[in-house]
């Protein structure tokens, strides 16, 4: 391994092409670092968002007039505003609003850090688009289908667990995935509020090392090679569980 | 589908989903849709704060009204900018990709699988990274045969967006010619139409209408990009804002009435394209 290491600083003393992250253990510790902190912060949003869409569906279903409202208002608002204005919101605003905690050094830090601040714009703005998923998910499977399974003995939470659940599942999936793949796309947004997700991390070694081509084509490739094996592996899935005759 | 029952399998929310998810596929993310009472929502915030802000100023101080009025027109220009950007990213973009997407149904494999990889791989790339990849790696100049053509800041950023549209151009365009049914070139080829021609005279011309739709939607994403360059550093009107909020001294009271007023703009613009594009797509619907 050291030998493979020490290749990459050969290559920058002969050609001039600097991957600091290989030969340098400090980079290579913030760019593995980066790199899971990018996929760290996409599951803990997919969690969320998914949690967020089930309960929103769930409410949108209310008979309260009012609680119908707010969940529209909700998903109106982070459907049609830049996520990026959400988050500085999120951070900025709301974030100033909570009150301080000592930290373990003895400074007056804010209660929630920024990656936590991420999470939580970046999965309601996920969220907003998985209520309005489940929500035609769950709508699509007809009464009688219900029906059915309750004249075979199933009870409502078994109908509702092992036939609609099911079917409005394959129904979402495109959806979802469409979602998915922008949610891991928005996680870049991070940056601005200096969380060390990837395309932190690779700024802070340009800015180090003056390496912004090697960097900046690297942070290319990883984020099209995550992507693309994202979209690659869900098309896969979706093909293997669609309806027939629903969707292409 | 051969079956006939009365029972259906699935209600048309599903189809609706569905048609909903191919739509988003084709722009490469979520499609906007804005109702006059967004309009009406961001109206009242901005009154409302700039009413609070002005409650709180106190007699000494400039009215928000004025203060806000004082910067429209530097506004006015930084937006104006956003929407230059939009126009120059969209053009350069939908040439491009129209040419690849094209290439994408060539019939020699090697033309074939290329534009596919080029279009999956600006598909797949966050637009926050190819700005920044463009930013960085463009060079500030270039030297075309002895001449100096200087490369500003805003020409990298349209040229960093104009990439994703491009990749995304593509796909609407192979989509729609795949969506022509394959009798269409069957008929032309019996007319002994040649592929060019088939191609030129007979399905493009049937693909535009089709394309309309989601290449409109493509442009408002686009137009709401275009404030990400703020985050490299172009001039435009977030920048701007941030810039006058903190020559007005930071007052945080005019937060929400600047950005809410920058935000009707960018609904005031985009309003009219969301509701022709909701119109277009109820016309053209494709009745199978």
């Amino acid at each position: 391994m050291e030998g493979f290491f020490a290749w990459f600083q050969w290559l920058y003393d002969e050609t001039g092409i600097n991957l600091t992250y290989f030969y340098d253990s400090f980079d290579r510790a913030r760019m593995i670092g980066g790199f899971f902190t990018t996929i760290w912060l996409s599951l803990v949003c997919l969690f969320f968002s998914s949690i967020i869409g089930i309960v929103g569906a769930w409410l949108q279903g209310s008979r309260l007039v009012w609680t119908r409202r707010i969940v529209q208002g909700y998903i109106q608002f982070f459907r049609n505003t830049p996520p990026l204005v959400q988050m500085y919101f999120f951070f900025f605003a709301l974030g100033n609003l909570l009150p301080r905690v000592k930290s373990e050094f003895g400074f007056m830090e804010p209660m929630l850090g920024n990656f936590t601040w991420a999470a939580i714009s970046l999965s309601f703005f996920a969220g907003a688009f998985n209520v309005e998923i489940f929500r035609s998910g769950i709508e699509a499977v007809p009464e009688s289908t219900r029906e059915a399974a309750e004249s075979l003995g199933y009870n409502r939470l078994q109908s509702y667990l092992y036939v609609v659940l099911p079917l409005a599942f394959r129904v979402c999936l495109p959806a979802l995935n469409n979602n998915l793949v922008n949610l891991v796309k928005t996680t870049t947004l991070a940056y601005a509020i200096a969380v060390p997700e990837l395309l932190y991390v690779s700024n802070q070694i340009w800015s180090d090392s003056v390496n912004v081509p090697e960097m900046m084509t690297t942070l290319l490739i990883l984020y099209v090679a995550l992507v693309g094996l994202l979209v690659w592996a869900m098309h896969r899935w979706e093909r293997a569980i669609r309806v027939p005759g629903y969707g292409t | 589908m051969s079956s006939t029952t009365d029972l259906p399998v699935l209600l048309p929310a599903a189809q609706r989903l569905a048609e909903r998810a191919r739509r988003e596929r084709e722009v490469g993310g979520p499609i906007p849709r804005l109702t006059a009472r967004h309009g009406a929502w961001l109206a009242v915030i901005l009154v409302f704060s700039a009413g609070a802000a002005g409650a709180q100023a106190g007699a000494a101080q400039e009215s928000v009204l004025s203060i806000m009025l004082k910067w429209t027109p530097l506004l006015f220009q930084g937006f104006i900018f956003n929407l230059a950007i939009s126009f120059l990213a969209m053009a350069g973009g939908t040439a491009a990709g129209a040419l690849l997407g094209i290439w994408q149904i060539s019939l020699l494999p090697p033309v074939r699988a290329g534009s596919w990889l080029v279009t999956q791989f600006f598909r797949n790339a966050p637009w926050l990274v190819l700005l920044f990849f463009c930013m960085f790696l463009l060079p500030f100049q270039v030297e075309i045969f002895g001449v100096v053509i200087p490369l500003p800041d805003w020409i990298k950023a349209t040229f960093g967006l104009s990439l994703p549209v491009m990749a995304n151009v593509s796909e609407i365009v192979r989509g729609a010619i795949q969506s022509i049914p394959s009798g269409q070139w069957e008929s032309a080829e019996s007319l002994a139409f040649n592929r060019r021609q088939t191609l030129w005279q007979i399905i493009l011309p049937q693909c535009v209408k089709r394309m309309l739709p989601p290449w409109m939607n493509l442009y408002a994403i686009l137009t709401m990009a275009t404030v990400l360059a703020s985050v490299v550093g172009v001039s435009e009107v977030m920048t701007l804002t941030g810039q006058v909020l903190s020559a007005e001294g930071g007052r945080t009271d005019l937060l929400v009435p600047f950005y809410s007023y920058i935000l009707l703009w960018f609904f005031i613009y985009c309003y009219p394209i969301a509701r022709l594009t909701v119109r277009l797509e109820r016309h053209f619907v494709v009745k199978t």
